[in-house]
């Protein structure tokens, strides 16, 4: 733990969180911060995967006092946290393979479970698993999909940046059309990533029933810890995707992470959202609505739509595509989310006999 | 050591059959082994099953190629498959069936010991009782009327032992009715 | 206690009485029995403390009995053929994590051609996985090995595999002695794990090893496999004492102190059946010796070569081989008897669940006698019949009948 470090702006006149009555307080305002994930790891600058992940375990860490084990996939998380014999992690963890961190987590939630009956105590540690895109939405997709429909005591954090950045940025089923990536390259007649496939995790967990799916940004980190926290007071199998930019993969300034995720946001590009047993249940809305150029522009991977040559047809179909999020997921104004129907297994769920 | 081969199509209790066999000579103190014909078969198709009984520990795996006793569960299989391959000159063969053995089997009656091949409509018996086609417990205490190998009571108390109530008691019936047959007809009484 | 139950159900009870904290499992015959039986334990209430969990995969499976065994409780899977692949990255990472989980594999062959039936070529694919692999002779040495696995496991600091052949053990109905829950008790005490996953002590497990440190975590990773062989030997005869029964052990001997002409090393259920015929073979007036070997890693070089004695020759009744190169067993044992004068063959037989029988071992017995294992490496129970009726017409290539030696294979592709 950090020594207690008295801030100097506490009862000034700064403006800043720390003026705030304590319990509205971030928790990473607080000197008495888990520090989960530590200072002193090998993330690159602006990292959005780091931020990400230090803000939500500690919340996670918070809600449940510290009682936190957590299993992570191979990936950048994973390689600049652990790089033997040092660890960037106060609490338990584990790196196993690539594509098992969900099925990981299930069996250390069920050994938390069997150690605590034995031991008879009353309450067992929580379990995270944790990974990037790839490791959730492609090669650890099945493990994924068996925790959730075994209803299993893990909260599963996705950390979203919309390829492979460990292997050198490659193209996953999370890299949105158009965008660049080491294998889906600008050239030929329709440079970047095809239109049409990929898929949308969030929504598939919510196809599932399992109690609480969300997702977030970087550019909202008091949304983000509230979702956590909130996915805490859960029992069963939860899923939160956070939306994480990456400077290196994406091609913009380590200085803009916040930015970007948030024009993600405010473009619609990206819907932040927050469901229970399938259904949606509350929408951040877009505060101040941008069209997508200007997310796109903050990004070299997008760089054959900012230019002059940039086709203008693609441009119009990206921001269509935001429209649509915007429209399907009641992103502004007091428009409502369009009702999807749940899967039958989160009425078993959520109807406690 | 007996050897025993157990034919039979898939669905009607071949491999426990077996496992009722070597349970009936444990409960005697034998040591004994069941095994089936690993394979993936289907409802209907043929199915082969083995056991084996000794005094002391069986320590061998293999098939049984040269079996002392054949017990043929399914009358159809005897022209679709050389169920007798390989019996003991000795040995015994029993077929489910309720015409006599002479006319099922008669190459057989010539080459094995009078009495050692015998029928006994043991799916007869099996659907009085349990009023289902499953002529493994009539099999058995056919086996053990025609042999000794084991008592009557040793077949019942296993089936029991693997079905508690109703249907063990009802393939305990069963056996004692195929078993009382077998007697019969071996003293050369009213089923001969 | 005697039973008389299926060797699956037997493997079942002896793994509830070693108590697991999770038990996982994904179907693939012939390993099924074991874990539904285990699963009812757990459900119906006489397993407590067991959490029982129907996985999607393979993959899964070997990752959930990780993450349990790195939680800091006793763990329990089973698996074979397709479904050792399949989890294959797995169990190699859980023998690198040094997790002591214990697997059943019920040996079988791997397709394609797809074959459900019984040969070692799965278990024998993984034997650089870092993971003990202890083979069962019989039915009574699986349910007891699997008990001894639990405590080799946990002292070692590695995963076991227990390796019982499919369908020929799982499938078969035996007289089967299950100790007690007092011995077994008595025997493996709750597992106390060294290192887990604990909020108040906590780890950090599985880190990144550059080149600076990898090699030094292999090394030290082999020095437990090495204090392995001592710890299956002790921890054997503890067993067989609190037991009596002769189960486990890194080979057993049978009929070897006066069989110096040709012993058979056997691994499996074939042990059995070439026990009656050596018995059969004695009347004859013909000694052979059989070494069972029962721990193939770590592989008992000392151990074998010790076995081996002076015997002149020594043949490895082999279940698997290695695609352009020849048997498995064979090299280990060349190794274990280097700069001695014994000749070491294979007969490869048993592949894909054809039955080997006292017959074949006879036969094997009879060869190796008239000195006709000439070569390193024989197809003993290939049927040249149906390799002639595809080879004559599309390359003019006929074999005759009976065994084929690796230089007629070779030199039918001139």
């Amino acid at each position: 733990m950090l020594d207690q470090i008295k801030f100097y702006q506490t009862g000034s006149n700064t403006i800043g969180n720390r003026l705030l009555n304590p319990s509205m307080r971030a928790i990473q305002a607080s000197a008495d911060r888990p520090n989960g994930l530590i200072s002193g790891h090998r993330a690159c600058q602006g990292c959005g995967e780091a931020l990400g992940a230090r803000y939500a375990i500690d919340a996670a860490m918070r809600a449940t006092g510290g009682k936190i084990v957590v299993a992570n996939a191979t990936g950048c998380l994973e390689v600049f946290s652990t790089p033997y014999p040092e660890s960037a992690w106060q609490l338990p963890w584990i790196h196993s393979l690539f594509g098992n961190s969900a099925a990981v987590g299930s069996g250390i939630a069920a050994a938390m479970k069997v150690r605590a009956e034995k031991n008879g105590d009353a309450v067992a540690p929580r379990v995270i698993a944790q990974g990037g895109d790839g490791g959730t939405t492609d090669i650890g997709f099945g493990p994924l999909s068996g925790m959730f429909e075994r209803n299993d005591d893990v909260l599963y954090l996705c950390y979203d940046n919309e390829a492979y950045m460990n292997t050198g940025v490659q193209r996953s089923s999370a890299t949105p059309p158009s965008a660049r990536t080491a294998t889906t390259q600008l050239v030929g007649e329709h440079p970047g990533a095809d239109w049409g496939k990929g898929k949308d995790v969030p929504m598939i967990a919510m196809a599932h029933g399992i109690p609480y799916v969300a997702t977030a940004t970087v550019a909202d980190l008091r949304d983000l810890e509230e979702k956590v926290t909130k996915a805490m007071s859960f029992h069963g199998a939860r899923y939160i995707q956070i939306l994480t930019p990456c400077p290196l993969g994406w091609g913009c300034a380590s200085g803009v992470t916040v930015t970007v995720a948030r024009m993600a946001m405010e473009t619609g590009f990206f819907p932040v959202y927050e469901a229970e047993y399938g259904k949606i249940t509350s929408v951040r809305k877009i505060r101040q609505k941008q069209p997508v150029i200007n997310y796109l522009k903050l990004q070299r991977r997008y760089a054959h739509l900012t230019g002059k040559k940039a086709d203008p047809n693609v441009l119009a179909r990206l921001q269509a595509l935001c429209d649509t999020n915007i429209k399907n997921f009641g992103l502004l104004g007091d428009d409502e989310p369009q009702l999807t129907p749940a899967a039958i297994q989160a009425y078993e769920r959520s109807n406690k006999v | 050591m007996l050897q025993v081969r157990l034919h039979g199509r898939g669905g009607q209790g071949v491999v426990t059959a077996a496992e009722m066999l070597s349970l009936a000579a444990f409960l005697e103190g034998h040591f004994a082994q069941a095994f089936p014909s690993f394979g993936s078969e289907r409802t209907g198709a043929p199915v082969v099953a083995y056991a084996r009984i000794d005094d002391k520990e069986i320590r061998t795996h293999e098939p049984i190629l040269e079996p002392d006793v054949v017990l043929v569960q399914d009358r159809t299989l005897l022209s679709v498959i050389d169920v007798f391959s390989g019996i003991s000159p000795n040995g015994y063969a029993i077929i489910n069936s309720a015409d006599p053995a002479e006319q099922v089997v008669p190459e057989l009656c010539k080459k094995l010991p009078k009495g050692h091949v015998l029928t006994v409509p043991a799916t007869q018996f099996a659907m009085e009782k349990l009023k289902k086609p499953l002529p493994g417990a009539p099999m058995l205490s056919s086996l053990a009327a025609a042999t000794d190998v084991f008592k009557l009571e040793s077949v019942q108390k296993s089936f029991q032992t693997r079905y508690p109530g109703k249907v063990g008691d009802a393939n305990a019936e069963t056996a004692a009715l195929a078993y009382n047959y077998l007697k019969e007809v071996i003293k050369g009484g009213a089923n001969a | 206690m005697l039973n008389q139950i299926e060797g699956s159900l037997g493997v079942a009870k002896a793994v509830a009485l070693c108590r697991p904290g999770v038990v996982c499992a994904y179907p693939i015959s012939p390993q099924t029995h074991i874990v539904e039986n285990v699963g009812k334990f757990v459900k119906e209430g006489t397993l407590k403390q067991c959490d029982f969990i129907n996985v999607e995969s393979e993959f899964s499976a070997m990752s959930v009995s990780i993450g349990s065994s790195a939680g800091g409780v006793r763990t329990y899977t089973a698996t074979a053929s397709q479904g050792l692949l399949f989890m294959a990255e797995g169990v190699y990472n859980a023998s690198g994590l040094g997790l002591p989980i214990v697997m059943t594999v019920a040996s079988r062959a791997i397709g394609s051609p797809i074959n459900i039936w019984n040969d070692h070529t799965d278990s024998l694919s993984q034997r650089d996985s870092g993971w003990l692999q202890l083979f069962c002779e019989s039915n009574q040495d699986a349910v007891d090995t699997h008990i001894m696995a639990f405590k080799i496991a946990e002292e070692v600091g590695l995963p076991v595999m227990v390796c019982m052949d499919g369908f020929v053990l799982t499938h078969a109905f035996e007289r089967l002695d299950i100790p007690s829950q007092e011995e077994v008790d008595k025997f493996l005490p709750e597992y106390q794990p060294r290192e887990f996953l604990d909020p108040k002590e906590p780890i950090s497990m599985g880190a990144m090893v550059d080149p600076d440190a990898f090699t030094e975590v292999r090394f030290l990773q082999e020095r437990k496999m090495v204090k392995a062989l001592s710890v299956i030997e002790r921890v054997t005869k503890e067993y067989r004492e609190l037991t009596g029964h002769h189960s486990g052990g890194l080979l057993d001997c049978y009929n070897c102190d006066n069989a110096t002409d040709l012993k058979l090393i056997i691994m499996g259920s074939t042990v059995g059946t070439a026990k009656d015929e050596i018995d059969r073979l004695k009347k004859e007036g013909i000694n052979v010796g059989i070494i069972s070997l029962k721990s193939f890693r770590p592989f008992p070089y000392e151990a074998l070569k010790q076995a081996i004695g002076n015997t002149k020759q020594v043949i490895c009744v082999e279940r698997a081989f290695s695609f352009g190169a020849r048997g498995i067993i064979c090299p280990e044992v060349k190794r274990a008897m280097e700069g001695t004068n014994c000749e070491i063959h294979t007969a490869l037989c048993g592949l894909g669940g054809r039955a080997i029988y006292g017959s074949t071992i006879n036969g094997i017995v009879k060869q190796a006698l008239a000195g006709k294992f000439t070569e390193e490496f024989t197809w003993f129970d290939i049927n040249s019949n149906v390799l002639n009726s595809y080879l004559k017409d599309t390359e003019g290539v006929t074999f005759p009948q009976g065994p084929i030696t690796d230089s007629q294979l070779q030199n039918s592709c001139k």
